[in-house]
């Protein structure tokens, strides 16, 4: 029971991101709301995990959560650079 | 199940809320990270019915390194789309209407999910792979068992193909970098 108000309650937030990311108005709001939303579904794959009683799926919910971030990083990247940028061509800044 | 049938429904519309915004809008970078949600959409909507393989793939491929080649794309080319003619998006429109109404009629000779008479349930070959691959591979998912081991070569070859159009892409990606070092500011 907890477990399906725990996928009911992710549900919600994802809708409420959902709008964020389509209505909001700059592009910092659409990156957060990007990484923000995959965060969310690391934990809805958990909760389906737990729910089903497959635990096997927790791998699935942890490579999510990499892509994430490596997806989150291109991007803001981008934003930085304006491409994807070599280490060499910013001697003078710090490179993620 | 009811929660997974709403789980479905709640994804699927949010799938159709996401496609609708990446037609829509015209400036490119958005785009890109929102092809990433999207993916990752699907990928939860694959997890839920139970194909963690797959949803593996749509999750790397499509959130990870097609969001990852959009970008750098991006770099060498302009991220805003080019206008196009209405009229020219209307016949764009009639087509993808004709194949989405003729993949909807295909779809309707598909059985129904988890139907138990398909092929698939009923060839004597099912009961081979579902037993033997235990005893004889010892990995307890069947269809990482046949990717791997039964048809391993096939695999094999499908990664090779994967990693030739991976380096061309960086080659190509590369090369643009390149190219604008030899002429500095």
């Amino acid at each position: 029971m907890m477990l399906i108000a725990g996928i009911l309650g992710v549900a919600v937030t994802m809708l409420l991101i959902l709008v964020r990311v389509l209505a909001g108005p700059t592009t910092y709001d659409r990156i957060l709301g990007i990484n923000l939303f995959g965060t969310k579904t690391v934990l809805l794959i958990a909760l389906v995990a737990f729910i089903t009683d497959r635990t096997d799926y927790l791998d699935l919910a942890l490579t999510y959560a990499l892509i994430n971030f490596i997806g989150t990083i291109a991007v803001l990247k981008f934003m930085q650079y304006g491409d994807l940028g070599w280490a060499g061509d910013v001697e003078d800044d710090t490179d993620v | 199940m009811t929660v997974s049938l709403l789980l479905n429904f709640g994804l699927l519309v949010f799938l159709v809320a996401v496609a609708l915004a990446l037609a829509h809008w015209r400036h490119l970078f958005p785009v890109a990270m929102l092809t990433g949600l999207y993916s990752l959409l699907s990928a939860s909507l694959f997890t839920v019915l139970n194909a963690p393989d797959v949803a593996l793939t749509e999750a790397a491929v499509g959130a990870g390194i097609t969001t990852v080649l959009f970008l750098a794309t991006f770099g060498l080319t302009r991220a805003r789309e080019k206008p196009v003619k209405s009229s020219r998006r209307l016949i764009g429109l009639a087509l993808t209407a004709v194949t989405g109404a003729i993949l909807v009629y295909a779809s309707l000779d598909m059985p129904r999910f988890g139907a138990p008479d398909t092929p698939v349930q009923t060839h004597p070959l099912r009961d081979k792979y579902l037993v033997a691959s235990q005893d004889e591979i010892h990995i307890p998912n069947t269809v990482t068992a046949v990717l791997g081991s039964y048809r391993g070569y096939d695999t094999l070859g499908e990664v090779a193909v994967v990693f030739t159009a991976g380096m061309g892409v960086l080659m190509l990606l590369g090369r643009g970098r390149r190219g604008r070092k030899q002429n500095p500011e």
